[in-house]
């Protein structure tokens, strides 16, 4: 405010601030290298927001809202998210420091070039309460049917696509509705240069945050957390303040009607990490929660599977060389190493160390599951072996029963709020009347549902399957000895086969996965194992396929080198 | 499949859906409901693209649940129904829909007796004009104005049997007599309109023809009830063919379209009671072939468990086979009759169990049935030999004159078995 020297590049006195405290032209959004001291870092409270905006602001006719810009409100969703993050034990570090610091560098390196718009010409984006036709508006305005095709998630919103369709035949030089300032310049920005903000994106900025702190939570456990409710996501507008308002244009950018996908998540923290330059995160080392050693137990117990098989996942590790500092840290911008997903890899690692010690091929698991159970039948004293079989009866139970709960919450999950979104003031009343009877309905059915009550949202927990050590439903006291034998004084397998997943594996960069899984290619025992860990982590079996994959060729590297027939058995 | 662990608005839906329909199919109404609560947040979307749109869903799914549901009631479903309606009326849903909204709710209403709510709201749906289509092409809506003439002749029918019982005796009679003229009218004017459509409106061309004959005017009468029976443009139906009958037999009409309009019928459904009155007429006939007809016509109607132990249809048939007997012409008809159902008519009518059963629960039942069997299959068969011993040894008369004429006439079941 204080600036008063001429723009270089608009010649106009329009000073704003960003968040780096530079100076930047409101006009043609060019960013200075002149700083202005900045007194109070507190980067994520609203008068900071201010700052950049405070200038335009006014106080709108109707509804007392303000106006506030596409990048304030992810700003929110993000604060709200590390609040949730915390609430849920993740440490304060992570809301007060890194999340906005990877932030505030994002807004940097993305608003240098925010927009391209031409010397002179300003934002115009109309605010809700202003009419629609607007004779001065330029002519090469693009229709808001336009903009809707823009935006890249298709899936989203559909409902007010037919609405804007019959809008757009009011004029085709109407200016496009949002709540937000720059709600129709945000979608009209060519997305593949600048890494656009999306919802699922936030979710990136915290799994990044997380991981760059080390934080025991893994993407997948994130994800279930944000589909239980326990991060705010789905309707994460009604958090937004009274004066916010979210309307038009702003649907499409800040509400989502489906589950985040862990693979778009991720692979957008992995594009997001090189984006921001930063530099090699820090080490995963042994005694990491994310280190395969570390999260095998946490799976195994979850797996009710016998704490012994732990050795055998850690002798994997060290074998393949997955528990290295190097492979594990994610070193942003180097494209030529694969990503490390951690849980997926531990599951991957667990499955292996069954395949070497059980064979899994439909057969061999059982007979030694039978002889255990002699043995176990013979001899009351001394501990239990290990029985392939009760530990699959007890686990399918189990499973099968939560896979269930979890289909019935899919076809149960609520997607809106009684927060209304609507697209203007003209279909306000609309949607509020719809909502009125969505509301009336579910009181009248609600009453005919019966004494069962929608459950309240399960507590936050780490472990979703659990088993009681004092009962003999829990295998983690389970002794392998039935199964192992002693080779030079080492502990071998007594199983001598191995058979691989795939004898050749893609090209994961053209065809998105090292294998094509298909269930009837495989035994049903893998295939129930897949499943099972399909379901702990909430992602396709195919995709931890594939990492089972990835380590069995780095396993028997030296014997696939020997061209081998396909689906051979090897000897180890 | 439950392998997906993506999940976007319309697959979760969708799911629900799925869940409700099972629901329902396994009459689990409280399920069905639960998961209802959660389907209905659709109706916040448009999806004015699809082919049935969540608010038919809910309307259809909420419709049987409320219907099934221990715990519902009329007013709960009739506010339902309210809700429904007006959804309808924000366009959501076609005008066909709406219309067929509005007729479950009016039968809803009458099977509760409240008549002049169901009324009430035909007269409602009458009035409702939907944009681009107009309401007269809609069929549902010839339904909703068919109804509200139907309700309209109720109305009629009651004030007619006011004035028959009390005559016609002063003039406080003439506002009764007016208003059942005018609800003639209104009836007159809405049933005549369904019942061109191609459809089965047994109750409605009832009623019509009931008040065209009550005002004289049979040539409309006829022409409504041919058109029902014979345009092949509607579906074959019975009914058609029994109240054209009805009707002629009203008028007076001659033997002849009688008996054409009866054959259709027999050809339709050769069980149905009135083939004993056409079997009655045809034989009496002078006419060779009608009588012919009469007896192919009791064949058949015996030829369905539902008439085994009707002591007229055997009648019908006993008499008839004697005439033939008798005259000693056409046995060659009773031989054609007999030579389909020769191999099962035995077992299924003239058994010895039969025999017994039938002797000691209906004597005439029993008699009628020994004089066919006794002419189809000989004095040696089972049930005429067992029946004609009982009845002689009770020494009831008939039964010695049956049994005279069976032996007598033996020779002519030698001819008809050949």
């Amino acid at each position: 405010r204080d600036f008063n020297e001429r723009c270089a590049q608009c010649s106009e006195v329009n000073w704003g601030l960003t968040d780096g405290g530079r100076y930047y032209c409101r006009s043609c959004h060019n960013v200075t290298e002149r700083t202005r001291e900045v007194v109070n870092t507190d980067f994520m409270t609203n008068s900071r927001v201010q700052t950049i905006s405070k200038h335009s602001r006014k106080q709108e006719k109707t509804g007392g809202g303000c106006e506030w810009y596409v990048c304030e409100g992810f700003q929110l969703v993000l604060k709200k998210q590390a609040e949730a993050l915390e609430a849920l034990g993740v440490c304060p570090q992570m809301k007060d420091e890194i999340l906005c610091n990877f932030w505030r560098c994002y807004l940097q390196k993305s608003k240098q070039a925010y927009c391209n718009r031409p010397a002179g010409e300003t934002v115009k984006a109309l605010s809700v309460c202003e009419s629609s036709t607007d004779v001065d508006s330029e002519p090469d305005r693009p229709s808001i049917l336009h903009l809707l095709s823009l935006s890249e998630s298709e899936g989203d919103l559909q409902t007010d696509c037919s609405f804007a369709s019959s809008m757009s035949k009011v004029s085709e030089n109407t200016s496009v509705y949002s709540g937000s300032v720059d709600g129709s310049l945000y979608l009209m920005k060519n997305q593949k240069e600048k890494l656009r903000m999306t919802m699922p994106m936030t979710l990136s900025f915290c799994y990044m945050a997380l991981l760059w702190l080390r934080e025991p939570m893994t993407l997948s456990e994130l994800l279930r957390f944000v589909v239980e409710g326990h991060i705010p996501y789905l309707n994460v507008f009604r958090l937004f303040p009274e004066k916010m308002k979210l309307c038009g244009l702003d649907l499409k950018i800040f509400c989502v009607e489906s589950w985040p996908v862990y693979e778009e998540v991720h692979n957008k923290m992995v594009e997001l990490a090189a984006f921001l330059d930063l530099p090699r995160f820090p080490d995963i080392t042994d005694n990491c929660f994310l280190h395969p050693d570390m999260l095998c137990i946490k799976y195994l117990m979850e797996a009710n599977l016998p704490d012994e098989l732990h050795n055998w996942t850690c002798r994997v590790v060290k074998k393949i060389g997955i528990g290295e500092v190097d492979f594990l840290t994610l070193v942003p911008g180097n494209k030529s190493t694969r990503k490390v997903k951690y849980d997926i890899l531990a599951a991957a690692v667990i499955i292996v160390v069954l395949k070497l010690l059980f064979l899994l091929d439909d057969n061999y698991e059982w007979l030694l599951s039978d002889l255990a159970e002699e043995r176990n039948k013979n001899n009351k004293e001394g501990g239990q072996y290990f029985e392939f079989k009760k530990w699959y009866e007890v686990v399918k139970h189990s499973l099968d029963v939560e896979q269930k709960k979890l289909d019935e919450e899919r076809a149960k999950y609520v997607w809106r709020c009684e927060k209304p979104l609507f697209y203007s003031v003209k279909n306000k009343s609309k949607v509020l009347k719809r909502r009125q009877m969505v509301v009336n309905l579910q009181n009248q059915f609600g009453k005919l549902s019966g004494p069962v009550q929608r459950a309240e949202k399960p507590n936050p927990s780490s472990f979703q399957l659990s088993w009681s050590e004092e009962n003999t439903d829990c295998f983690h006291g389970h002794s392998l000895k039935g199964i192992l034998q002693e080779k030079r004084g080492l502990l071998t397998a007594m199983n001598p086969d191995y058979w691989l997943c795939t004898v050749k594996l893609c090209n994961e960069r053209l065809c998105g996965h090292l294998a094509h899984y298909r269930e009837v290619d495989f035994p049903q025992s893998y295939h129930f194992v897949l499943r099972l860990f399909s379901f702990l982590l909430r992602i396709q079996p195919s995709y931890i396929h594939d990492e089972v994959c990835m380590i069995e060729h780095k396993l028997f590297n030296k014997k696939l080198y020997k061209k081998l027939k396909y689906n051979t058995v090897l000897r180890k | 499949s439950s392998y997906e662990h993506k999940l976007n608005f319309k697959k979760s839906k969708e799911a629900c859906l799925s869940y409700i329909q099972d629901a329902m199919l396994q009459k689990q109404w409280k399920r069905a409901a639960e998961f209802l609560t959660f389907y209905v947040e659709s109706l916040e979307k448009d999806y004015s693209r699809e082919h049935v749109g969540p608010s038919e869903m809910i309307w259809r799914i909420g419709t049987e649940i409320l219907c099934h549901h221990s715990h519902s009631s009329v007013k709960e479903f009739n506010c339902f129904m309210e809700q429904m309606k007006t959804l309808g009326v924000k366009r959501y849903l076609k005008a066909s829909i709406l219309n067929a909204v509005c007729l479950e709710h009016v039968f809803h209403l009458l099977c509760n007796g409240q008549i002049d709510e169901a009324y009430q709201n035909l007269s409602l749906a009458e009035s409702w004009r939907f944009g681009e289509q107009t309401a007269i092409q809609n069929k549902e809506m010839k339904l909703i104005q068919a109804y509200r003439g139907l309700l309209d002749y109720y109305s009629w029918s009651k004030q007619k049997n006011i004035l028959l019982e009390h005559g016609l005796d002063g003039f406080a009679d003439l506002s009764v007599e007016q208003e059942m003229h005018s609800c003639f009218r209104k009836a007159a004017v809405n049933l005549k309109e369904i019942i061109k459509i191609p459809g089965v409106w047994d109750l409605f061309v009832k009623c019509y023809v009931d008040l065209l004959e009550f005002y004289g005017d049979h040539n409309e009468a006829r022409q409504v009830l041919n058109e029902y029976a014979y345009n092949s443009k509607f579906p074959a139906n019975p009914n058609a063919h029994v109240y054209l009958y009805q009707f002629l037999k009203r008028q007076g009409e001659s033997k002849k379209s009688l008996i054409s309009a009866l054959k259709i019928l027999h050809d339709i459904v050769p069980s149905h009671e009135l083939m004993i009155d056409f079997n009655t007429m045809l034989r009496k006939s002078k006419k060779r072939k009608r009588r012919r007809l009469g007896l192919e016509v009791i064949f058949a109607v015996l030829d369905y468990a539902g008439w085994k132990e009707n002591v007229k249809a055997w009648s019908c048939l006993a008499r008839q086979v004697k005439q033939v007997v008798i005259s000693e012409k056409h046995l060659g008809w009773i031989k054609k009759e007999w030579s389909s159902r020769k191999d099962w008519w035995p077992a299924f009518h003239f058994s010895r169990y039969l025999a017994k059963r039938n002797w000691q629960e209906n004597e005439s039942l029993s008699y009628e049935k020994a004089l066919v069997a006794g002419i189809l299959l000989g004095k040696d068969c089972k049930y005429f030999k067992y029946v004609s011993h009982q009845g002689c040894k009770a020494q009831v008369k008939r039964f010695r004159m049956l049994k005279k004429f069976v032996n007598r006439h033996n020779p002519v079941y030698l001819r008809i078995s050949g």
